[in-house]
């Protein structure tokens, strides 16, 4: 992430000077000005697994997919099973390509059956996705409606606590994966219980006329809750201590999702879709390569794109992510590997600048949190 | 923000500062380095004896944002390793200026000094990017 000094060409949230009065450090993130941190990456990040914190999200990308061949579409772009979605559910799944690689990673909002869903995508692929959609679409209706939308994310212990408070007492009954529509002001919001930090919460839909208001209030209210804004930093570090995959890292045009471990939102058995077949031959043919997550047991940090080293020198595989754990205080990375090297306790180097650090692969996620995510 | 920033030591434009004592220098990062930098979590120096070069890398600390090169500023034999730094670098954020010095030199010339940055021209340095 590059430090912003002429942020006159990036794109701009409606939480934009709300950041810049609480202090926080901005850089610019997929063509977005956004904050990375604000008390510091470290204290931000223990905030959200102890009490809760808010993120700006609106940069994200959302469409409107709809009419009688919405379901058609959305099965023919997605790998996951859209059809099993009832009215107030949502599904993470991915956009494939011809390849069997991924477009995108994102989450479905089913609204109507048959008729009616929100789909949220990364923001760094918002324009790519829209053209995807477009190009394979089946006739459906197809609406950006990006622009339209605040997104604030709400995680933590005390999230849905803070959230029962401000928009309704009625979300604390939601189950993981489902959303509702709120009453919040004179308007409506929609609340989803997702997140990617691997606590309890939800991601708030607001327009953006309401944006500024939802997150001051949530600040204001959630005083005694110890709620504080946190920045992408902490966002990255929370998401790799679950080993979530992130576009760009862990998973894009060229990864698979069975050797990203993301299989189980593949299924071939109920649908056809883009480069169904593709996909299915690399796990067909037995995986050559997995992703794990390991830990140093020396002092540096794994960083994306630094080889991985069997014991005896030979280049196994790369790292896609990786931190230091603020909750772990240890080295922790994401990283792809030969399978004979993906066994947990499996001894592995991670190539530091031409040292090579000892890591060891283990189970994941790194840390226990209350959810199952 | 009012840094620790001593008038008789020199300065560098990557943030090392130098104390020079007749013809041996201490090397450190500035306050300045160590917040940008965020967490230390690792540096590599050089051993006793090896050579170093104004201007070129003598070693690396590693936060966890970036790793980030050290730079000497000046010429000369390493004569002293701070090398409890490697197995617990938390002086270098705590106190960069004095228990967070990295190495000691043996200068070759005191005419590479005119090279380097007194502190107001440091200051001004570091107020630019602030």
């Amino acid at each position: 992430m590059a430090e912003a000094s002429s942020h006159l060409n990036l794109k701009k949230t409606v939480l934009c000077e709300v950041h810049q009065q609480l202090g926080a450090r901005m850089v610019e993130f997929a063509g977005w000005y956004m904050p990375v941190q604000y008390e510091g990456l470290k204290e931000e990040h223990l905030n959200t697994r102890t009490n809760v914190s808010l993120f700006d999200v609106t940069h994200m990308g959302e469409f409107r997919v709809r009419g009688p061949k919405s379901l058609e579409t959305l099965q023919w772009i997605t790998t996951n099973d859209v059809s099993k979605l009832q009215a107030g559910q949502a599904q993470y799944t991915l956009f494939p390509n011809e390849q069997g690689g991924i477009v995108d990673d994102l989450i479905v909002y089913c609204i109507e059956p048959g008729q009616d869903y929100l789909l949220c995508v990364n923001a760094a692929n918002t324009e790519k996705d829209f053209a995807y959609v477009l190009a394979n679409n089946r006739g459906a209706e197809i609406i950006n409606e990006s622009e339209q939308w605040g997104q604030i994310a709400v995680q933590g212990p005390k999230a849905i606590e803070l959230l029962s408070r401000v928009i309704s007492s009625e979300i604390a009954a939601m189950g993981a994966f489902t959303h509702r529509s709120f009453a919040f002001a004179d308007t409506q919001v929609v609340v989803a219980r997702t997140g990617y930090t691997g606590e309890d919460g939800g991601e708030i839909f607001v327009p953006v006329s309401h944006t500024v208001k939802l997150w001051s209030e949530l600040l204001e209210r959630g005083q005694d809750l110890g709620v504080k804004p946190a920045g992408l930093g902490a966002r990255d570090t929370l998401r790799t201590e679950m080993k979530y995959c992130l576009y760009g890292h862990e998973i894009d045009e060229t990864t698979n999702p069975y050797e990203a471990g993301l299989g189980w939102v593949v299924k071939p058995a109920k649908k056809d879709f883009i480069g169904k077949a593709a996909m299915l031959a690399v796990r067909d043919a037995g995986l050559k390569r997995k992703l794990v997550g390991f830990v140093l047991e020396e002092r540096g940090i794994p960083r994306q794109g630094y080889n991985l080293l069997s014991f005896d020198n030979k280049e196994i595989g790369r790292v896609t992510s990786g931190t230091q754990s603020p909750s772990l205080n240890i080295p922790i990375g994401i990283g792809y590997v030969d399978v004979a090297h993906s066994e947990l306790g499996s001894e592995i180097y991670v190539d530091i600048r031409g040292r090579g650090a000892k890591a060891r692969v283990v189970a994941t996620p790194f840390v226990k949190t209350a959810t199952a995510n | 923000m009012s840094y620790q920033l001593p008038e008789d030591f020199y300065y560098t434009k990557d943030h090392e500062w130098a104390q020079v004592d007749e013809n041996i220098v201490t090397v450190g990062i500035t306050e300045f380095a160590q917040e940008q930098l965020g967490e230390i979590v690792y540096v590599e120096l050089p051993e006793e004896g090896a050579k170093v070069n104004q201007g070129e890398s003598f070693g690396v600390v590693e936060s966890v944002k970036a790793a980030s090169d050290l730079y000497s500023p000046v010429s000369g034999t390493v004569i002293e390793v701070n090398s409890s730094l490697v197995e617990d670098p938390s002086a270098l954020n705590d106190d960069p200026m004095n228990d967070g010095w990295l190495i000691r030199i043996e200068m070759d010339t005191e005419k590479e000094l005119a090279n380097l940055l007194r502190v107001a021209d440091y200051k001004k340095l570091i107020s630019e990017k602030k």
